[in-house]
């Protein structure tokens, strides 16, 4: 069964005034348990009002969302407890850092869940493993910590609630390089070790292209496609015309495909792309002026 | 969603008569006006302040259903001076009820205050709804500039003002964003009693201080960077000046008042 779920989602925004915008256009999508979702749009595509929806914190204007089969906006459901299954981690977490020490503001969470203190303080320290957030730095406070370090705090306060569902919203955004790819290995692993299910919203193609299983996309308030990543990124002139970055090895394998090579241009990854040159090569009919070629298109 | 209905001072940009008058002629006719409410005795003096409003929002093209909208919060005061008036004003009684009298004379000043009241409310908002807050505290500055030969920091107020309406919107919108990610990890803010919700604004109120001295920190930052050094010297990049559609505004202003204090040399109806 799927563990989210909407029917018809449209949510919009200041309704009956002279502001009112839809941010979310009837939206219809299954998400299935245990995926690793790539969640990706332009700016003002709706895709954080989705997210927003997925633990109850914005109340559709029409449609449902089940979430595990149960309809979060029916009678007799606590929100609260939606919230605890489906841990959003916003953007720059590490601005909602409150409490005197990270180990607290970890546990802020679990503690709002009303667990008991050996379960907050087991939870905690997996948690802070999950992060990668040494056991000397839990006791300082979460301000004297650097910004990388902070924003892996926040996280831990999502992951310490043990959520089926864990949602990020751009959790690279003002990284460097290096910070990036560290918190997207985390997260994989995160996914990897305990099966649950990941969204992680990201303006990035090539982080997408190289975390995700699955992708959704999000164009105008509508949902352009919700699939494999081959799939999609096979479909990258259109995913383009919205202005979104496909990634530059894509790019590569597109204008090469146009020109005439039998290469797939669904190709997303290095490794890919390795494999597509690898199998040209073995049948011969590489010109010499390949290379350069593809480094034409990729400047283009 | 509460926090964004919050609206202070809500500017309609627009581009009708009233927006393009000078924002410090529209400081002096609105006060002026507010003294004019005042020294009307004869009712059609009222219909004759009304008329100006209903005239000046119509120009201004600012739908006359925000005029309710502002007239909202003041509703409990209107009613409140209203029967404060009604009751404890003595005169000739037309109805009288144990230790209640309504008098004649408590009626009409009833009346009177709460249409006073109502077109104060109006007409200053008709101020802010057609005037930026930018444009209103430039013109403030220069209102108040004769006070700085009195050593009165007058531009220093005036970027104040200007710096604090900048952020309000930012703010707000920080503090519904931190209120969702506090309550994505299940903060409860809509129950308990006063203690426990005062005590729920904490995870609220920290980073949002946190988060105001950083921008505090970085806005006078980038303030020096531009070498910004106090009123001093200082040009403007959008000059005020005075123009013929000023004189119509304040001309049409002086002829209502002219009106209102013939109005009240007839004799009173009520």
């Amino acid at each position: 069964m799927a563990i989210i779920k909407t029917e018809h989602l449209t949510y919009t925004y200041s309704a009956g005034t002279p502001f009112e915008k839809v941010a979310i256009n009837d939206i219809n999508l299954e998400i299935e348990q245990g995926e690793l979702v790539g969640v990706i749009g332009h700016t003002g595509s709706g895709k954080s009002t989705l997210i927003q929806h997925f633990n109850g914190l914005v109340k559709p204007t029409s449609g449902k969302i089940y979430i595990d089969g149960k309809d979060i906006w029916s009678e007799g459901v606590n929100i609260r407890d939606i919230r605890f299954q489906v841990g959003l981690v916003f953007q720059y977490p590490e601005y909602q850092l409150f409490e005197e020490t990270v180990y607290k503001d970890i546990a802020f969470g679990p503690k709002n869940m009303g667990l008991s203190e050996e379960e907050i303080d087991h939870r905690v320290h997996q948690a802070a493993e999950f992060v990668g957030l040494p056991a000397e730095l839990l006791e300082k406070s979460p301000f004297e910590l650097s910004g990388g370090q902070k924003r892996r705090v926040a996280i831990a306060g999502v992951i310490a609630m043990e959520p089926k569902v864990l949602i990020l919203d751009e959790p690279t955004a003002g990284l460097d390089p290096k910070g990036r790819d560290r918190i997207l290995s985390q997260i994989c692993n995160y996914h990897r070790e305990t099966g649950r299910t990941v969204l992680i919203v990201s303006h990035s193609m090539e982080d997408v292209a190289k975390f995700a299983q699955k992708v959704l996309v999000m164009n105008q308030s509508k949902l352009f496609c919700y699939d494999d990543v081959e799939k999609v990124f096979s479909q990258s002139a259109q995913i383009a015309q919205m202005g979104l970055a496909i990634p530059q090895i894509t790019r590569v394998f597109v204008e090469l495909a146009k020109r005439g090579y039998p290469v797939s241009s669904s190709v997303y990854t290095v490794e890919q792309a390795r494999q597509e040159i690898l199998a040209l090569l073995k049948k011969g009919n590489l010109p010499d002026d390949f290379l350069q070629k593809g480094g034409d298109a990729l400047w283009r | 969603m509460a926090l964004k209905d919050i609206t202070i001072g809500q500017y309609f940009p627009g581009h009708s008569f009233v927006h393009q008058v000078d924002p410090r002629m529209k400081i002096i006719i609105t006060f002026v006006y507010v003294v004019m409410l005042f020294m009307i005795d004869h009712p059609a003096g009222l219909l004759v302040g009304a008329l100006f409003l209903v005239v000046a929002y119509g120009v201004s093209g600012i739908p006359y259903k925000m005029i309710l909208k502002s007239l909202k919060p003041m509703v409990p005061i209107i009613l409140f001076t209203g029967i404060l008036n009604l009751f404890f004003i003595q005169g000739d009684t037309v109805f009288s009820l144990w230790i209640l009298r309504i008098s004649r004379q408590g009626i009409s000043t009833a009346v009177f205050m709460a249409v006073r009241i109502l077109l104060l409310i109006a007409g200053t908002s008709l101020l802010t709804y057609t005037s930026s807050p930018i444009a209103l505290t430039d013109a403030i500055e220069q209102l108040f500039g004769p006070l700085k030969k009195l050593h009165f920091p007058v531009h220093e107020l005036a970027m104040m003002m200007t710096i604090a309406l900048r952020f309000i919107p930012t703010l707000i919108e920080e503090t519904d964003k931190i209120m969702n990610a506090q309550k994505a990890r299940g903060a409860d803010m809509e129950s308990g009693g006063l203690m426990q919700r005062a005590k729920a604004l904490i995870p609220v109120l920290i980073p949002l201080f946190v988060s105001a001295f950083r921008r505090a920190d970085e806005l006078a930052l980038a303030m020096e960077c531009r070498c910004y050094r106090g009123g001093e010297g200082r040009t403007r990049m959008r000059q005020l000046h005075y123009s013929f559609r000023d004189g119509v505004a304040l001309g049409v202003l002086i002829c209502c008042m002219v009106g209102i204090l013939l109005l009240n040399r007839l004799p009173a109806v009520l």
